[in-house]
């Protein structure tokens, strides 16, 4: 018993000396990611530290559950609330699950956004979305036309005829098509997200079109499936394969030069750009509202929709130029 | 011919006194490393010692350590049961589709619980009625259940609850009780008295430690063990009822990888995995522990692995120690 009442005192003790807890000066903003140990998180990491570094004055605590769980999401909001940290930027398990978690936060005077996977938006003041439809369907053609100066005949290989995604940023690649004069879209192409049903589809645009001069594919599993079939049928400088990918996948195919370019967001920018955004929010020198225009620092601005969401740019353009930094990061 | 040889064997004139073995029990050093926890965590967080702090920490343990009380009966009579989480996945797609229908807040309270206990009958009648094993029963109702659960769902989510609906994962009882506190403490006198006060109780620890014996001196087995199946998911039912009211939402991965923490809590409490022994203070003190450790680390943001490592040798070493010094 004696045991219980020393440490039941010492208990009593540290409460006293814990009365006034130590309060940091700088502002805590707080990178919330689906699960630590993934690289595409840790180069956000990487970005929000950098504009925490031109800010002056942040701190950034990032932080995730182990797996990708709503559940450890939520409990690390719990231990983010209780340090009463001044902004959350999560990238969220489930829009609806942390929801609640997030607006109690935000009851208790914290700043929250979502980014890359957005929260329902009762728990969240804006979600930043790493492009948009417009600017994703305008970059894939652009990708291609760089490359062609002089114009021709390009190809989409998409994924599922019923892929959302992908017929939105085809439909927007159509719209944009007449700003990029002589480049000619002569098919599209499904290659359902499977390898090698993609594969077969690359293989039959090259011999349908023999004046094909680039394949535009809007999927990472399209454009690392055609770029195969275009380095197999040793056509490497004559049909070049571009689109949405990832540099990690993508690294060999732009070694070979069957890739020039392809497009993708960058996850540093993604993270300096919601760290941006919350400090701006969180230091009241914007106003999250439809319409509002929040600055990204090196970025721009983003805009906000009727639904609270802004486009963050482009989609960031990988080349032989910079494909060894980013392969390593996802 | 063998010889046998006897050794003299000193027979002790009384047993240790009652404060004696009470100061040397498992609940003992249980209640040594939650003081110690207690302590460290408000040495080094200045934000641990806040009454809402530490009510917002209640919620990373308390749905888990509902379905912990049930399991460690489960567990005592020497039966496991996996698929709680998954019971967890399948009653709340339940609570979904009654939202759907149309239903009201008590009715959907009757169709979590009801799924949980529906599911904990199946299991019930696997193990105790076709006498096979729970391990194997439960490894093959966590992947049907859940199973369910995704066919119904795929990708989507059941969201838009009823506001009142909210209380059971997010409500007050009283200042900074919360509800789900507040029901935990409940249900944790209620099968204290169950397994400490009553023959059932009794009855659990028999066939915990011998089914055959227990089968001889007149307790029936495998209705005991049925109604233990019973129990998990009901409790699993009332967590769900909980979970889903937090979240505020029901998605196919919900409550994922909760099975392995229940046991995990189970075990740290004190009862033995190959059944026979074991108490439910054990278990209410292993989930203030768990919640505590989860929670102090959090406020330090130490990345959730460490957390993990911690926990487990937290574990290994609350198991170890009383067999190194004897105690045991």
């Amino acid at each position: 018993m004696s045991i219980i009442k020393k440490t039941l005192a010492t208990v009593a003790m540290s409460t006293v000396m814990l009365a006034q807890p130590a309060l940091a000066d700088d502002m805590r903003i707080a990178l919330v990611v689906k699960a630590l140990g993934i690289g595409f998180f840790e180069a956000a990491a990487k970005g929000a530290e950098e504009a925490a570094a031109e800010l002056g004055g942040v701190e950034i605590i990032y932080t995730g559950p182990t797996s990708t769980t709503a559940e450890g999401q939520i409990e690390v909001i719990n231990a983010l609330i209780a340090q009463g940290v001044d902004a959350i930027a999560i990238s969220a398990n489930d829009p609806d699950a942390v929801a609640p978690a997030l607006r109690r936060a935000m009851d208790r005077g914290i700043t929250v956004i979502s980014w890359d996977s957005g929260v329902a938006a009762e728990g969240r003041q804006m979600h930043l979305n790493p492009s948009s439809p417009e600017l994703i369907g305008n970059t894939i053609i652009r990708l291609a036309a760089d490359h062609l100066p002089d114009g021709g005949d390009v190809a989409i290989l998409s994924a599922t005829s019923t892929s959302t995604n992908q017929n939105i940023w085809i439909e927007e690649a159509t719209k944009a098509l007449p700003e990029y004069p002589g480049i000619n879209l002569v098919a599209t192409v499904y290659g359902d997200d499977l390898a090698d049903k993609s594969y077969r589809e690359a293989q039959g645009l090259m011999q349908t079109y023999p004046d094909l001069r680039a394949i535009i594919a809007p999927t990472t599993v399209g454009i690392l499936a055609a770029s195969q079939a275009v380095t197999d049928a040793g056509k490497i400088g004559e049909i070049n394969v571009t689109g949405l990918g990832l540099p990690s996948e993508m690294a060999g195919a732009v070694e070979s030069g069957a890739t020039l370019s392809f497009a993708i967001w960058n996850p540093i920018d993604l993270g300096y750009a919601a760290t941006m955004i919350a400090h701006g929010l969180a230091s009241g020198n914007a106003t999250a509202e439809p319409g509002a225009s929040i600055p990204m620092g090196r970025i721009g601005d983003a805009v906000l929709d009727d639904n609270n969401e802004a486009a963050m740019s482009d989609p960031f353009t990988y080349d032989a130029s910079n494909i060894d930094e980013f392969k390593s990061i996802f | 011919m063998t010889q046998q040889t006897h050794t003299a064997r000193a027979i002790p004139d009384r047993l240790q006194s009652p404060a004696a073995r009470a100061l040397r029990s498992w609940e003992s050093i249980l209640v040594a490393v939650a003081i110690a926890i207690f302590v460290t965590n408000s040495f080094t967080s200045p934000y641990f010692l806040n009454a809402w702090n530490l009510s917002d920490a209640t919620f990373n343990f308390t749905e888990k350590a509902m379905i912990a009380l049930a399991m460690a009966l489960l567990i005592i009579s020497g039966e496991i049961d996996l698929s709680v989480a998954s019971i967890i996945a399948l009653a709340s797609t339940a609570m979904g589709l009654a939202m759907q229908a149309g239903a009201d807040v008590p009715i959907l309270v009757l169709v979590g619980i009801g799924a949980g206990l529906l599911c904990g009958a199946f299991n019930g009648f696997l193990v105790a009625g076709l006498g096979l094993p729970s391990i194997v029963v439960t490894i093959g109702t966590m992947s049907l259940f859940r199973g369910i659960a995704y066919i119904v769902l795929g990708d989507r989510a059941f969201t838009g609850y009823p506001p009142g609906f909210a209380y059971f994962g997010q409500g007050y009882v009283w200042w900074v009780f919360s509800f789900e506190l507040v029901l935990f403490t409940v249900l944790a006198v209620i099968y204290w008295a169950l397994l400490h006060r009553s023959s059932f109780g009794r009855a659990v620890y028999a066939i915990g430690n011998n089914a055959t014996a227990a089968q001889f001196s007149g307790i029936r087995v495998a209705r005991v063990k049925f109604i233990l199946f019973l129990l998990t998911g009901l409790m699993s039912g009332i967590a769900a009822v909980c979970l889903t009211s937090r979240l505020g939402s029901t998605r196919p991965s919900i409550a994922t990888g909760f099975e392995l923490e229940v046991v995990t809590m189970v075990v740290l409490g004190g009862v033995n995995i190959l059944g026979g022994s074991g108490s439910i203070p054990g278990i209410v003190l292993a989930a203030l522990i768990i919640g505590m450790v989860t929670f102090g680390f959090g406020l330090l943001n130490v990345p959730g692995i460490v957390m993990s490592i911690f926990l487990g040798a937290l574990l290994i070493s609350v198991i170890a120690l009383p067999r190194l010094f004897g105690k045991r």
